[in-house]
């Protein structure tokens, strides 16, 4: 077990445990808090996987701007600062069980599967993975019709989300 | 014109005036009278032409004015109908263009023409007479019949019937003419249809002698399908008679001449009203008197005399069936005598009378004495006619009497009447004499001569037709005579008749008319071995009316039934005088018997035997039983049985299955699904998500393991 | 070296409890949090495909960035329609939006 184990094993740990209490807490404030924490560990992991950049972008993007939105949203929409009551409704152990089946379900595919214990490839020296990346973005035979397309997505989303929360005076 | 031609035209005017007056005229009695007398007239002026070039041609029965034209094409060959003159037709021709003339005349006087129309007078009923003021006096007076114009047109209708019948050469023609005397003779005796009692004349007139139009329309057939033809002188030619002779049939061993005879016969039986078909004739007195005059004296009912000495040739081939000619015609002559000696009705005594008389004529043609039965035709239509009319006027007088008197007497019972000879002189002179020709008063009326004629005929060989008819002759003689003492002798016996009253001259023109013929008729057939004037006039009438059978032999004169007929004649006379010249009322009179006043109850026993069978065939039998019972039951039955399917099939099969499984089920069933599927449908993403994850983890299951089976 | 297996089983498990907490949470905005969860998961999926497979090929990389802005967006639509249904309803439980009942 070297060192690059453990810190997965610890991360994948916090992952976790911060995933089950978004789900489980009752204050949603604190379930935001809990999931920044689960957004953070994800970089982490992000960082070990040699993918800097996008460790970078998680924090900058999911952190710096979603959970903050959910944090305003919280706000937005609470009679008051303390949720009382059961936060999971009525049919909770049925859907930990379709939860669990799907855990299940996916585990056993993938151990049907031979590449499972292959082991990270060697990073050539010199690789720039954020150049290729920005290359893989905007070179015509590669993706920069997603790239387009996925732009034109936020700009809907922004119009969208803009008209839906407009209030009229 | 030729005399063909105008034989084919005398029946014509008659008809012509019948649809004029019917369409035209009817509105206007004057017009219509004229149309009717100028037809008639013009027929009789035809009918008198062609006799008298009748009279010029010798051999006249061997080369008769005849013309014919085809008609109906029966496969190769044609049926021809057409017109024949020969002997016989044209004393047909006289005497009924003479009495249809006569009749006609006396009609405008009889219907009271001139006369105001009566205050209560309704059509259909006969007339009951007007009250008219004259210098300030109040009387009833008679009123004009108010159908006068329908009377004749229908009368005109008949005298073409009766013309059409005379003149033609086939049974076809023949049978048309006679059809249309018996559709007549129901118009007529029910012309005053308004009164039940001659409504239902009219009826049992047709009825009965429609039974015997049956019979004769199968003779006819026979005839036909026998022959191949209906025209007179080819079923008479000696070869086809033979023939008929000898073919036998299988009905009572008649030869087929004979069948044909006999059939043709039944038919004369119903027209002439010999018994058992004659109790429609009395009956027929609901008519006015020109019509029992016409129809019931003169024209009609010699139509079946005449038609049988037509098919004398026929005939008289048969000896079976001449016997049955002969048997029928005297008893009937006898019959019809025992009733009339006790009849109280002037015109019934009358018909009965006529009965009697045609009884002779049919007696004497079943002996085979044909031109004594022909020239007895001839004279009985004129004193026969001449007795109805001078009836006639009888009752019209007696009815002025009534309307005088106001009070409600029958004026046609002769015990209501008496000492009319001074009150309608003209009218019982000429009544007198027609009552002497019809008694056969020796010598000067017409009457003797054909009556001698026939029993001299009948003596000898056929003994027991003589004794019938000379017993006949005394009782006719006897209930004349009785006739007129009730009628014209003594004193009046009524109000009524007291002041009865002489009629018009439109009446008494024709009564003096036909009582002249009455008179002279019969010289023309004075029989040349008649003692004392015998042969002095040559006996015109047995030559020109015997030439049709070709040589005849003239009768044996014998003394006994010359005395015979004196006798009966003359003490039939004397002793109806004598009885009842001091007669006042019916108790006085002996011969009241009920069984003779009741016509031997003949009419009582068709109508248990054979009219109340019939109708309770048709009204129970056939009506209530079969008809509404069976037919109509059955037809319920099937109704029912068709609704109690259609309900069953609806209500075992239609409801609850089609409607109630199918139908309705299957709705009741979706929805139930529906019903119980829609809670699934909460609106809360989370179940759907979490319903849908469920089934897709166990489908992706089952299609993993299948895959790995596979 | 960590193998792979460990990447896929982690995001796994993620994924499940992102699938827990989409299912059985009240409020609309948890539901929300609980598909971040679940879009991380597969996230981390595809970058350590990406490591695993071929690195030269970036399409795994790319993917997980046309993910990020997928999750952006839908983020920010989903919080805009749940203020927009708390403004008219005064309410966020996901239980009580239930006008598409039968």
């Amino acid at each position: 077990m070297n060192g690059t184990q453990l810190v997965f094993l610890g991360v994948g740990a916090v992952i976790l445990i911060s995933a089950l209490l978004v789900v489980t807490t009752r204050n949603l404030i604190h379930a935001a808090l809990w999931l920044i924490v689960t957004l953070f560990g994800v970089a982490i992991l992000y960082a070990l996987l040699n993918a800097g950049f996008l460790a970078v972008v998680q924090v900058v993007i999911y952190i710096g701007a979603i959970a903050i939105l959910f944090i305003f949203a919280v706000m937005l929409t609470r009679k008051e600062l303390r949720d009382r009551g059961p936060q999971l409704n009525p049919a909770w152990w049925l859907s930990a069980i379709v939860a669990a089946l799907t855990f299940g379900g996916l585990v056993w595919m993938l151990q049907g599967w031979s590449g499972l214990t292959r082991s990270a490839g060697e990073i050539p020296p010199g690789f720039d993975a954020v150049g290729a990346l920005g290359n893989a973005l905007i070179a015509p035979n590669a993706f920069v019709l997603p790239f387009e397309v996925a732009s034109v997505l936020l700009l809907a989303a922004l119009i969208g989300a803009v008209y839906v929360a407009f209030t009229r005076k | 014109m030729t005399t063909e031609t105008l034989i084919w035209l005398i029946p014509l005017p008659p008809l012509l005036a019948f649809f004029l007056i019917i369409l035209l005229t009817n509105r206007n009695k004057t017009l219509s009278h004229t149309i009717a007398l100028g037809a008639v007239l013009a027929a009789w002026v035809g009918a008198m032409v062609v006799f008298v070039r009748a009279l010029g041609i010798q051999e006249l029965a061997n080369e008769p004015f005849a013309s014919a034209v085809k008609w109906i094409p029966t496969a190769d060959t044609w049926l021809k109908v057409g017109v024949l003159v020969d002997p016989l037709a044209a004393i047909g021709l006289f005497f009924v263009a003479w009495t249809v003339l006569m009749i006609f005349v006396y009609s405008v006087g009889y219907h009271n023409f001139g006369q105001p129309p009566g205050d209560h007078d309704v059509p259909g009923l006969p007339p009951h007479g007007a009250m008219i003021e004259c210098g300030g006096h109040k009387h009833m007076v008679p009123s004009v019949e108010p159908m006068y114009s329908r009377f004749f047109a229908f009368i005109s209708l008949f005298a073409f019937g009766m013309f059409t019948l005379v003149i033609s050469d086939n049974l076809l023609t023949l049978f048309v003419g006679w059809e249309i005397m018996g559709l007549c003779s129901y118009l007529l005796i029910g012309f005053w249809y308004a009164k039940p009692s001659a409504r239902d004349a009219g009826v049992k007139a047709f009825m009965t002698t429609r039974v015997g139009d049956v019979f004769m329309l199968l003779g006819i057939a026979f005839v036909y399908s026998a022959t191949g033809t209906l025209s007179f002188h080819e079923i008479f030619e000696p070869q086809v008679l033979h023939t008929l002779a000898s073919v036998p049939t299988p009905i009572l061993g008649l030869s087929a001449a004979g069948l044909i005879g006999l059939l043709l016969f039944i038919g004369t039986i119903g027209k002439s009203a010999q018994f058992p078909l004659h109790v429609w004739l009395p009956d027929a007195m609901e008519g006015p008197t020109p019509v029992s005059a016409m129809i019931h004296a003169a024209t009609m009912v010699s139509a079946g005399v005449f038609m049988v000495v037509r098919i004398f040739p026929l005939l008289s081939l048969d000896p079976r069936t001449m016997a049955v000619v002969g048997f029928v015609g005297a008893f009937t002559a006898l019959f019809a005598a025992t009733i009339a000696v006790a009849q109280n009705d002037i015109k019934r005594v009358l018909a009965y009378s006529t009965i009697s008389q045609l009884g002779y004529m049919i007696a004497a043609l079943g002996a085979g004495a044909y031109v004594a039965a022909a020239f007895h035709l001839v004279t009985h239509a004129f004193f026969k006619a001449l007795l109805f009319l001078g009836s006639g006027s009888v009752i019209h007088g007696m009815e002025h009497g009534v309307l005088h008197t106001g009070k409600h007497t029958d004026a046609q019972d002769m015990f209501n009447m008496g000492g009319l000879r001074r009150k309608m002189p003209i009218t019982y002179w000429t009544f007198l004499i027609g009552g002497l020709a019809l008694s056969g008063f020796p010598l000067v009326t017409a009457g003797f001569w054909s009556k001698d004629e026939i029993l001299a005929s009948t003596f000898g060989g056929h003994m027991a037709v003589f004794v019938t008819l000379a017993i006949a002759a005394f009782l006719t003689a006897f209930y004349t005579m009785r006739q007129i003492t009730l009628t014209f002798l003594g004193d009046p016996r009524t109000d009524a008749a007291a002041h009865a009253q002489e009629s018009v001259w439109t009446m008494t023109l024709p009564l003096v008319v036909l009582s002249v013929f009455a008179v002279g008729i019969g010289w023309v057939g004075i029989p040349a071995h008649f003692p004392g004037i015998g042969g002095i006039v040559p006996n015109w009438f047995h030559h020109f009316a015997g030439s049709m059978l070709g040589e005849l032999h003239e009768v044996e004169f014998n003394w006994i039934p010359l005395a015979t007929s004196l006798v009966v004649a003359l003490g039939g006379l004397l002793v109806g005088w004598l009885a009842y010249r001091n007669v006042k009322s019916p108790a006085q009179d002996a011969l009241q018997i009920p069984i003779l006043k009741h016509k031997w109850y003949i009419d009582e026993i068709y109508s248990a035997l054979l009219i109340k069978p019939s109708i309770w065939i048709a009204e129970t039998l056939v009506y209530q039983i079969m008809d509404k019972g069976l037919i109509d039951g059955f037809l319920h039955l099937f109704g029912k049985g068709t609704a109690a399917i259609g309900s069953g099939l609806r209500n075992i099969i239609d409801k609850p299955v089609i409607n109630g499984f199918f139908g309705d089920g299957t709705a009741n069933a979706v929805q139930g699904v529906g019903r119980n599927l829609r809670p699934m449908q909460t609106g809360r993403i989370q179940q759907y998500m979490v319903v849908s994850l469920l089934i897709m983890l166990v489908l992706a299951g089952l299609a993993y393991f299948m895959l790995m089976k596979v | 070296m960590i193998p792979l297996s460990w990447f896929l089983i982690l995001s796994a498990g993620l994924f499940s409890i992102g699938l827990f907490g989409v299912l059985s949470r009240k409020n609309a905005i948890a539901i929300l949090l609980g598909v971040e969860l679940m879009l991380n998961a597969v996230n981390i999926n595809l970058v350590s495909f990406w490591r695993y497979g071929n690195i030269a090929d970036m399409a795994g990389q790319v993917f997980a960035i046309i993910v990020f802005a997928v999750a952006a967006a839908e983020v920010a639509v989903g919080l805009a329609l749940v203020i927009s249904v708390y403004r008219q309803r005064r309410t966020v439980i996901a239980d009580d939006l239930d006008m598409m009942k039968w």
